[in-house]
C-alpha cells in the first residue's frame, strides 16, 4: 500500500483545531480520504505560480462601507428562542470555572 | 378542469393573475396538490408550508384585486432551497446540526420576494451545507430525479431543480458555489442561472464558501429566470460584497436573436470520457446557434484541468471558517457534555454529516500552520490563472457555450463511496465560480435513456443580459422543447 499523505497524528491534530470529536474509525477513514484528495490537489504544483498574485475575492473592487448605526431593537426572547439551553435571558453552558 | 395550473410558467401565471383569470389561491392549491402527489417518490422538499402558502396567496389575491402596479412575482408560488433563512420557518441546510433552527429574520432575497407578494410553498432538499453534487448528502434522505427515480437530481440544489422539473412549483431559488444550480438544472432539464458574484445579496444565505457562493433562480424557461433575477438582484447594505450597479430590465434583454454574436467553444470542455450523447447535444446546439446567425470561435481555457483541485482548497478553507459558528451554544443541535470543550467537539461530531466533516478537516488542514503556503495560497494563485483564462477568452468571444456536466444524471449511490469521483462531476462548472462569472444551464436535449442534458452559457462579469438573451434565442429557435417529467 502506498504511503499515506497525512499521518493519523496529523488527522488528530487537525480534528482538535476543527473542534471535531472523531472515533478511531473516523480517523482512519479521514486519513484515507484526505490523503487521496491531497494527492489529487498536488497537480497544482505542475503550475509555476512564482510571480502570480493570489485571488482572494472576485466581483466589484473594494468593499462597500456604511454608517455604523443600530437598525434593530433588542429582542432577547427572539434571540434566545433557538437556544438549546437557557436560564433567564442567558445562554446556558456547562460550568467552566471550578 | 382537474387543475393543471401548477404547470404554468411564471410569466404565464403573471399574465393570468393580472387579467384576474385565475387566482393565486388556485395556482398555489394546484402546486400543493402536486406536491402531495409526487413527494412520496421525489423527496424534493424538507418542509412544506401549506397553511402559510395559502395565506400568502390570499393576501396576493387581495393585492391583485386592489390594483394597478402589481410587482412581477405577486401571487407566484415558489420554493426556496433550505439554505435561505426564512423568518418563522425552520431552516435546516439539510443538516442535523440545524434541524430545529427557526430563523428570526429573512434572507434579503426572501424579503424581496415577500415584498413583491410571492408565495412560499416550502423549503427544498439539498446536500448538507450545499456540499455535494447529488443531494445524497442530506440528513433528510436523497432527492430523486423526476425523469428517473433511480437517479440523482444533482446537487447541491437538487430539491429546487426537481421541484421545478416536476411542476411542484413555478420556480425556485438555489445557490451555486461550484455548480450547485447549473448541474442539477442540467440533470433535471430546467433552466438555472448563477449570476455574477456580487450581483445578488448573500445576506441570510447560510454560508458555505463566501468568495464563491451566489444566489440564483431555477425556472421552466429563460424568460422566467430573467424575471426572477430582476427581483433578486441589487445592492444590499447588509452584504458588503454586493454590487451597487443598477439592475437592468432582464426581460427586455430577451430580443430573440443572436446575429453576429461570437460564441466561444472551449476545447478543454470537450474531453475524453464525457458521455457521447452530451457532446452530441451540445454540438447540435452550437450548430443551431450558427444557423440563427451566431459565429463560433475556437477558444482555450488552458487551466481548466486545475479548477477542481483549486476549488477543493479554496472552498474547504472558507467552509472551515464559516462552519466554526456551529458550536451548540446559541442555536442548533447540542450534545450532552459536562464541559464546554466536549460540548463543542461532540455537538459538531454528531451534528455534521460525513462530507461536511471531510471538508472542514481538509480546509482546516489547508489553512493550518506549515501548510498554508503550499495549499491555500497556492490555490489562490491558481485561481488568478483561471480568472485570466476567461479574460483572454472574452477578448475574442461574447459568450462561451459548453456542456454543464460530463454526463447526465448518475445513479443513486454510484459516486458516494469515493469523494473524488463526486468532486469531478463539477469539472465544467467550478472554474466559473472561481472567476466569479455569470453562467446559465439551459436544456438542450435528452440522452438515449430520456435523461435531460444541459448546455452552459458563460459570460463576462455582469453580462447577465447577454447570457439570458443567448439562452432565450435558443429556446425560441424551437429545438429546446422541454419534455415533461413523467413522475
Amino acid at each position: 500500500m502506498a504511503e499515506k499523505r497525512i499521518t493519523l497524528e496529523q488527522v488528530r491534530h487537525v480534528a482538535r483545531l476543527a473542534r471535531l470529536e472523531l472515533s478511531p474509525e473516523d480517523e482512519t477513514r479521514l486519513q484515507a480520504d484526505m490523503s487521496s484528495i491531497l494527492e489529487y490537489v498536488d497537480k497544482l504544483n505542475e503550475l509555476d505560480t512564482g510571480d502570480i498574485a493570489p485571488t482572494a475575492q472576485v466581483g466589484e473592487a473594494g468593499t462597500a462601507m456604511r454608517d455604523d448605526v443600530v437598525t434593530n431593537r433588542p429582542a432577547p426572547e427572539e434571540m434566545l428562542a433557538n437556544a438549546p439551553a437557557r436560564q433567564g435571558t442567558f445562554f446556558k453552558v456547562p460550568r467552566i470555572i471550578e | 378542469m382537474g387543475s393543471e395550473l401548477h404547470k404554468l410558467t411564471v410569466s404565464e401565471a403573471r399574465d393570468l393573475l393580472r387579467k384576474r383569470e385565475v387566482s393565486s389561491h388556485e395556482i398555489t392549491r394546484a402546486c400543493l396538490d402536486r406536491i402531495g402527489e409526487v413527494e412520496p417518490r421525489l423527496n424534493a422538499f424538507i418542509t412544506v408550508c401549506e397553511r402559510e402558502a395559502l395565506e400568502q396567496a390570499d393576501a396576493a389575491d387581495r393585492r391583485l384585486a386592489s390594483g394597478d402596479d402589481v410587482p412581477a412575482m405577486c401571487g407566484i408560488p415558489v420554493a426556496l432551497k433550505d439554505i435561505y433563512c426564512t423568518r418563522g420557518v425552520r431552516t435546516t441546510c439539510a443538516s442535523k446540526i440545524l434541524d430545529n433552527f427557526v430563523p428570526p429574520f429573512d434572507a434579503t432575497v426572501v424579503a424581496k420576494l415577500r415584498a413583491e407578494g410571492a408565495v412560499f410553498l416550502g423549503k427544498t432538499n439539498m446536500d448538507e451545507f450545499a456540499m455535494g453534487s447529488s443531494t445524497e448528502n442530506s440528513a433528510f434522505g436523497p432527492t430523486r430525479n423526476p425523469y428517473d427515480l433511480e437517479r440523482v437530481a444533482g446537487g447541491s440544489s437538487g430539491g429546487s431543480a426537481a421541484a421545478v422539473a416536476a411542476d411542484e412549483c413555478l420556480a425556485a431559488l438555489g445557490t451555486d458555489t461550484g455548480g450547485s444550480i447549473r448541474e442539477p438544472a442540467s440533470f433535471c432539464g430546467v433552466v438555472g442561472i448563477k449570476p455574477t458574484y456580487s450581483r445578488v445579496s448573500r445576506y441570510g444565505v447560510i454560508a458555505y464558501a463566501s468568495s464563491l457562493d451566489q444566489v440564483g433562480p431555477f425556472a421552466k424557461t429563460v424568460r422566467d429566470a430573467a424575471l426572477l433575477l430582476g427581483t433578486l438582484a441589487g445592492v444590499d447594505p447588509r452584504d458588503s460584497t454586493c454590487s451597487a450597479r443598477p439592475v437592468p430590465d432582464y426581460e427586455k434583454a430577451l430580443l430573440g436573436e443572436v446575429h453576429g454574436l461570437r460564441i466561444g467553444v472551449p476545447k478543454e470542455f470537450f474531453v475524453a470520457g464525457m458521455a457521447s450523447d452530451v457532446e452530441r447535444a451540445v454540438r447540435d446546439a452550437l450548430r443551431q446557434y450558427e444557423s440563427i446567425g451566431a459565429r463560433l470561435v475556437d477558444i482555450s481555457l488552458p487551466h481548466t484541468p486545475y479548477a477542481v483541485a483549486c476549488y477543493y482548497l479554496v472552498a474547504t478553507a472558507e467552509a472551515s471558517a464559516n462552519l466554526a459558528r456551529y458550536d451548540g451554544i446559541r442555536y442548533g443541535f447540542r450534545a450532552e457534555a459536562d464541559n464546554t470543550d466536549d460540548l463543542y467537539n461532540r455537538s459538531r461530531a454528531l451534528g455534521f454529516g460525513a462530507e461536511v466533516k471531510r471538508r472542514i478537516m481538509l480546509g482546516t488542514f489547508a489553512l493550518s500552520a506549515g501548510y498554508y503556503d503550499a495549499y491555500y495560497l497556492k490555490a489562490q494563485k491558481v485561481r488568478t490563472l483561471i480568472r485570466r483564462d476567461f479574460e483572454r477568452a472574452f477578448a475574442s468571444s461574447d459568450v462561451i457555450v459548453a456542456p454543464v456536466a460530463p454526463t447526465t444524471a448518475f445513479r443513486l449511490g454510484e459516486k458516494t463511496e469515493d469523494p473524488l469521483t463526486m468532486y469531478l462531476s463539477d469539472i465544467f462548472t467550478i472554474s466559473v465560480n472561481l472567476a466569479g462569472l455569470p453562467a446559465m444551464s439551459v436544456p438542450c436535449g435528452y440522452d438515449g435513456g430520456g435523461l435531460p442534458i444541459g448546455m452552459q452559457i458563460i459570460g463576462p462579469p455582469f453580462s447577465e443580459e447577454t447570457v439570458l438573451r443567448v439562452g432565450d434565442a435558443y429556446e425560441r429557435s424551437g429545438t429546446g422543447k422541454r419534455r415533461p417529467a413523467k413522475v
